[in-house]
């Protein structure tokens, strides 16, 4: 009798929540087709409006990604999420628009007597410039916070470097705010990539305008992707930093220098932050010491979607959460200042209904 | 000549003692067995000597030279390598893949491929497998590539750490043949084992290590006969 009493109330729960998740989930995804159902056939928007949306929503995404691969590596290697990675990808975002704005002041004269400024002279090398500087500072602002705030806390409870991220973080902003100003500020493309000029895609009797800076984000993010996944699966550096995440003791036995392959992660990941940095402002224009906040919290949304650790995962999360914001409002019928309600709307649901994410897979004890 | 001299190490995981000042030494080209029950301190002695555990006190000598405070990986580029207990095939690796961490201290690319060829050679079924994932190789496959991972690295000192647990009999014979060979081919062996029969049919000398400490040392045939060994560890009798 004492037994089964016993057994009871710990069996019953266990299936409620699975049951409740299912009911949950199912409640969700009626409502929501319901709704864009709806919404889609009263809607008065185009195929135009429809592919501009998803491209804008690709090419944040993008950066989105970038930055998701950052926190999923450090995931993979240390089980800890780096809060203070958003600011990483400010401070390079800092970096890019110092060279800019240094290129800007410079006057040059063509040879017709014109003066332009050097920026628009040569583009190419204060582009090339400005990523370098900007994934430089960020490559070099995360291998000192895996130095400062990380390191002496390594073996320590899982909760305390979590506490240290978020204390970096806050420092970060705040030193921004000291360095750069409280202020918003215009960050200045050369012509070749312009914000508001681009190519005139005709659709559906309308034209679509694809700007030079996006397609240059797209394709850069896709560039460094494509890069990163080389490096991870093809190099020396990358098998030993998944071996470091499989087993860290196995790995040293094999003569692998763990600490190195810690920093070297922390370089890697700041130095894409700093890209997704430098091109946050490209494309939106803007910078200041907040800037990474935002786009740092999608990011672990992206990371936390595709299964964190998973770094297909995080650039899958990461595109997908772009698309997804952008779209939504307009698939939902509601005001586009709510993208980010659906953004952590989603962080939420996956956190509930499915943790490991997309690719994750299922969290071990050790892991968790 | 004297390859390895540990002098009264001192371990503590924590408030437990784990190793209470062990004394050991191998001799070049030796195998040498160290034996005893779960929780002797066998594995502990190895890590110390890996150097992925800190000791607290004692001296470690290698070829005459102290190694106490050299990092882990500074001891695998002398060579001293370990092969750790329950194998630890990184599990969503390939063969490949496994065997190229073994050689991850060498660079060249033409010898690394001449070695692997050798591991396929002395190991026909990681061959077969050369692309499946280490998580999913049966447990005689996982101790072939650990084996294999190790000595892509060219041990001169091999640190060997249960390489019979969880294994058939036939497997575990297998593996000790593969031992002994590669003890021929010029290579030192310190082999911890709780299957000492075994241990010590291949063993020039050997260890008991009891809680902690050595009682008892002297040649494999030796303690063969030593009626406590065979008491303790011999299934009695004998």
């Amino acid at each position: 009798m004492a037994e089964e009493h016993h057994k009871r109330p710990v069996k019953m729960p266990q299936l409620n929540i699975k049951i409740i998740r299912l009911i949950a989930a199912f409640v969700v995804l009626v409502l929501l087709i319901l709704r864009i159902h709806n919404v889609a056939l009263e809607s008065q928007l185009g195929a135009s409006t429809w592919l501009r949306l998803s491209v804008s929503g690709l090419i944040i995404g993008g950066m989105y990604a970038l930055i998701a691969i950052g926190y999923t590596l450090v995931y993979g290697i240390l089980f800890m999420i780096n809060f203070a990675h958003g600011e990483v990808m400010m401070i390079g975002s800092f970096g890019g628009y110092f060279v800019f704005e240094a290129f800007n002041a410079i006057p040059v004269t063509l040879h017709d007597g014109t003066q332009i400024s050097f920026l628009n002279a040569q583009p190419v090398i204060a582009i090339l410039l400005a990523f370098l500087i900007g994934m430089g500072i960020a490559a070099l602002t995360g291998y000192f916070l895996e130095k400062i705030a990380y390191r002496p806390l390594r073996g320590a409870p899982r909760l305390v470097p979590l506490i240290s991220a978020i204390g970096a973080s806050i420092f970060l902003q705040n030193a921004g705010q000291l360095l750069f100003g409280p202020q918003r500020r215009q960050y200045i493309n050369p012509v070749i990539i312009d914000r508001g000029l681009g190519w005139q895609i005709p659709i559906a009797g309308t034209k679509v305008l694809l700007t030079y800076s996006g397609i240059f984000s797209l394709v850069l993010s896709a560039t460094l992707m494509v890069a990163l996944y080389l490096l991870v699966q093809r190099t020396k550096l990358g098998r030993a930093m998944r071996a470091v995440a499989q087993d860290k003791r196995t790995a040293a036995l094999m003569g692998i220098n763990v600490d190195k392959i810690i920093s070297q992660t922390f370089v890697i990941s700041g130095a894409l932050a700093g890209s997704a940095g430098v091109m946050w402002g490209i494309h939106n224009g803007l910078t200041n010491y907040f800037v990474g906040f935002l786009p740092g919290i999608k990011a672990f949304t992206a990371a936390v979607l595709g299964g964190i650790g998973n770094i297909p995962g995080a650039m899958i999360g990461g595109l997908f959460l772009g698309i997804v914001e952008s779209i939504g409002p307009a698939a939902l019928g509601i005001d586009f200042q709510l993208q980010d309600v659906i953004a952590f709307s989603i962080l939420i649901l996956v956190l509930i209904l499915r943790p490991s994410g997309i690719l994750g897979e299922a969290l071990t004890e050790e892991k968790v | 000549m004297m390859m390895l001299d540990v002098q009264g190490i001192n371990v503590y995981y924590g408030a437990i003692h784990a190793l209470k000042g062990i004394s050991f030494h191998l001799n070049e080209g030796e195998i040498v067995a160290l034996i005893g029950a779960n929780g002797a301190g066998k594995s502990t002695s190895l890590s110390a000597i890996s150097r992925v555990i800190s000791t607290r006190s004692g001296a470690i000598f290698y070829k005459g030279e102290s190694i106490i405070n050299t990092p882990p990986q500074d001891i695998v580029t002398r060579r001293i390598i370990q092969v750790p207990e329950g194998r630890r095939i990184f599990p969503r690796m390939s063969v490949v893949e496994n065997l190229e961490m073994g050689a991850y201290i060498h660079n060249d690319r033409g010898k690394i491929e001449k070695n692997m060829e050798a591991m396929f050679a002395r190991f026909p079924r990681l061959r077969e497998r050369r692309k499946q994932l280490g998580g999913t190789l049966s447990g005689g496959e996982q101790q072939m590539l650990a084996i294999a991972r190790g000595l892509m690295a060219e041990p001169e000192l091999l640190l060997l750490d249960e390489p019979s647990m969880g294994l058939a009999p036939i497997i575990v014979e297998q593996i000790f043949d593969i031992i002994q060979d590669i003890n021929q081919h010029g290579t030192s062996i310190l082999l911890v084992e709780q299957n000492a029969q075994m241990a010590l049919s291949i063993a020039n000398r050997g260890y008991v290590l009891e809680t902690g400490r050595v009682v008892l040392e002297g040649s494999a045939d030796d303690l063969l006969d030593n009626p406590h060994v065979q008491e303790a560890y011999l299934g009695g009798g004998g």
